[in-house]
């Protein structure tokens, strides 16, 4: 670990004055001419690169911290998101990337289930490449509770000792991981969009970081197991083999430990909504259309295409569009065939969403936009005037391919 | 019932860029603002006072400018607020963060309820909520839409799981992430802001919390560690299409039609 350290000697006003500017996240004050770090800072570096030279510097702690014995805890395990309606599939993409992290470090790959009468679905996972499947099959867990939950959870991780925990991050997985990651004081990066194994076993986890334009690379260094959560999409599900060579395994708790008084008074399923994460056609609007109706355009497009109708942010926001059409960190993940973009910027909070697409059109007036990034076909141009003919031109495909 | 609101100042806007060539942060000048997912667990700590009494406080932790958060939601309402600030804060990761917010909280006068927000616009972790819960070994519940107190010692919660809605009894003293979009926040009252008493506020720092273990805090109590910070990585195989609007209109049918997506 290393931690900043400021040099009296040069602190003066007018190098204050410079390093104050400089940081983006008010992690530094000055008071009565000295300069102190707040809680604001973030390690950033910027005030050691850009500030004035020497002034502020890093430097690694001298009482070196006690490392654990990370050969202790192996295996990658991956936390079975399910409900009444199945396994949630994210699951699947889970268990094809553990998969692959696990074959830098020859580990093992274990799925936790936690339920009700759910040996079935738990057989059915085998199939996908996991070493061993975890179940704690409890009336009491019929329902995610979150307290029997935790301690199901943490019983698991006493028995196995896994490396690396990978949850889904759906409402779900959101709460219950950084609930037991806490319990063992360990780190949990939410979201990732790529992982990767190092050698010693730390998961290097890159996400969006910081409100900004900018990547994070992440690990979690001394502390196991180390925890991640992935959106729905980010990965792929791998196929299933035909010969499945993993096992699975009952698991017992004491029944005290199963107790909450927290109770389920009633549980109703949500009407299955349309939903952007499935569409394989989809046409993305952006700020770039200036007024609601102007979104006409889009829509017709959509509907000659057979296209879903999807946003970025800002329309969601000013609710143009229902939040379930935004694409992006905070929004759907979408992994389309063809995917369309009008008038969107594509900041990395946009583009975490639908940078897997398999065909992506980007219009856009600015050259410079960041959304030709990640565009296989780059339109440079005004959406005004390139969809009304777009949508023309589409129509006499149509109409000539009915003829 | 009396309620604990956990907020945090965010950056106003996401225009923060990675230089390139230097690997280093730019953000067009420093502007922050109340977190807006805090709005609504704000909004639905006021509406429970309004039914059942009791008070509203606020907590955030950050550097002093972070006050302001404080201000702004009793400017909505709240009675009062804590700032938790030292600079053996800084650097901390969610887990970090919600040890300090948990010892914070230990100095607090009782509470029967912590409300957070779904998520940040900065981290967008939506961790600490849980996480402080599991420090001050209380139940928590996630995603709630709506909280009632239908029974003595308990709130009815309904939460938006996923593919389910999900009403549950949970007992008091707990703690509740609120989700975005449920109610319509109320402004900030300008009255208010020309009332607050000066005592409305109190500062917490290391000195003043039980654990004074700077390791457990900030950098040093986190265990994530952020090894690099780059910018998003570019697609080399593209193709920039060039024209005027109507060639451009063209050769984007024709790629539609070649893929097979229309005609
Ligand atoms: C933590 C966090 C999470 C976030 N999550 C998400 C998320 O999930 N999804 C998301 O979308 N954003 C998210 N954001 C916001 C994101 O950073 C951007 O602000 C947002 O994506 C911008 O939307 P936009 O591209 O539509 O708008 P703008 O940035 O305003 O871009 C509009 C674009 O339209 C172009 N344009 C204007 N007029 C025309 C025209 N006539 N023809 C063609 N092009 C035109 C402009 O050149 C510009 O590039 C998040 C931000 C943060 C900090």
């Amino acid at each position: 670990m290393a931690h900043l350290v400021i040099h009296k000697e040069l602190v003066n006003k007018e190098n204050i004055d410079k390093v104050l500017k400089i940081c983006p996240f008010g992690g530094l004050e000055s008071e009565c001419d000295e300069l102190l770090l707040t809680a604001g800072c973030k390690m950033c570096g910027l005030c050691i690169k850009n500030g004035p030279h020497g002034m502020i510097t890093k430097e690694e702690d001298q009482t070196p911290v006690v490392q654990i014995d990370k050969s202790a805890w192996k295996g990658i395990a991956v936390y079975v998101d399910h409900s009444s309606s199945g396994i949630h599939n994210v699951t699947l993409e889970l268990i094809g990337k553990a998969r692959e992290l696990a074959s830098v470090t020859k580990e093992p790959v274990y799925a936790l289930m936690i339920g009700h009468n759910i040996t079935q679905a738990a057989q059915s996972l085998l199939k996908y490449g996991v070493d061993k499947v975890y179940v704690y099959d409890y009336p009491a867990l019929q329902d995610f509770l979150m307290e029997p939950y935790a301690n199901v959870f943490e019983d698991f991780i006493q028995k196995v000792k896994p490396s690396s925990i990978l949850v889904g991050a759906t409402n779900l997985g959101r709460t219950l991981a950084p609930r037991v990651a806490a319990r063992f004081h360990t780190g949990l990066t939410a979201d990732c969009t790529k992982l990767e194994m190092k050698e010693n076993s730390d998961i290097v986890q890159i996400r969006p970081a910081f409100g900004g334009n900018i990547m994070a690379q992440i690990i979690t260094p001394n502390s196991r197991p180390q925890f991640a959560t992935v959106r729905y999409k980010i990965f792929s599900a791998p196929a299933p083999a035909a010969n499945p060579a993993g096992s699975l395994e009952k698991m017992t708790i004491a029944d005290d430990r199963l107790k909450t008084l927290v109770r389920i008074l009633s549980v109703k399923e949500k009407e299955k909504v349309m939903d952007i994460s499935e569409a394989d056609v989809i046409v993305a609007a952006g700020r770039g259309f200036k007024t609601q109706a102007d979104l006409d355009m889009a829509r017709e497009l959509a509907d000659i295409l057979g296209a879903q109708l999807a946003c970025s942010r800002p329309l969601a926001e000013s609710n143009w569009f229902d939040a379930k059409h935004q694409i992006g960190l905070s929004g759907r993940t979408v992994h389309a065939k063809l995917l369309i973009t009008l008038g969107i910027a594509g900041k990395v909070q946009f583009t975490a969403g639908m940078k897997g697409s398999d065909c992506i059109i980007a219009v856009n007036s600015d050259p410079h936009a960041q959304i030709f990034d990640v565009a296989h076909y780059a339109v440079v141009g005004d959406l005004y005037e390139i969809v009304p003919q777009l949508i023309t031109l589409c129509k006499e495909a149509k109409a000539h391919a009915l003829s | 019932m009396d309620i604990l609101v956990c907020v945090k100042q965010v950056p106003g806007s996401s225009d923060v860029e990675v230089d390139p060539v230097t690997g280093v942060l730019k953000r067009e000048g420093f502007s922050t603002k109340l977190n807006p997912y805090d709005l609504y667990s704000i909004e639905m700590a006021m509406s429970l006072r309004e039914k059942y009494g009791g008070t509203v406080r606020a907590i955030t932790m950050g550097p002093p400018q972070a006050k302001q958060a404080l201000l702004e939601t009793v400017w909505m309402g709240a009675d009062g607020g804590v700032l938790l600030t030292d600079r053996a804060f800084g650097g901390a990761d969610c887990l970090a963060t919600s040890y300090a917010l948990s010892q914070a909280v230990h100095k607090m006068s009782s509470y029967d309820l912590i409300l957070c927000g779904k998520q940040t616009t900065d981290g967008d972790t939506a961790q600490v909520g849980s996480e402080l819960s599991e420090e001050l070994g209380i139940p928590n519940i996630g995603n709630a839409i709506s909280i009632k107190l239908e029974r003595e010692g308990f709130i009815t919660v309904t939460q938006n799981l996923d593919d389910r809605i999900v009403t549950a009894e949970i007992p008091l003293p707990c703690l509740v992430c609120v989700d975005g979009d449920i109610n319509s926040p109320r402004l900030p009252s300008y009255k208010r802001s020309k009332q607050v008493p000066q005592n409305a506020f109190t500062s917490l720092t290391l000195k003043d919390i039980e654990d004074q273990d700077k390791t457990h805090y900030g950098l040093l109590g986190s265990r994530t560690n952020v090894e690099r910070i780059f910018p998003p990585e570019k697609n080399a195989d593209r193709k920039t299409l060039t024209g005027t609007s109507s060639e451009l209109a063209t050769q984007i049918s024709d790629i539609l039609k070649t893929g097979k997506f229309i005609g």
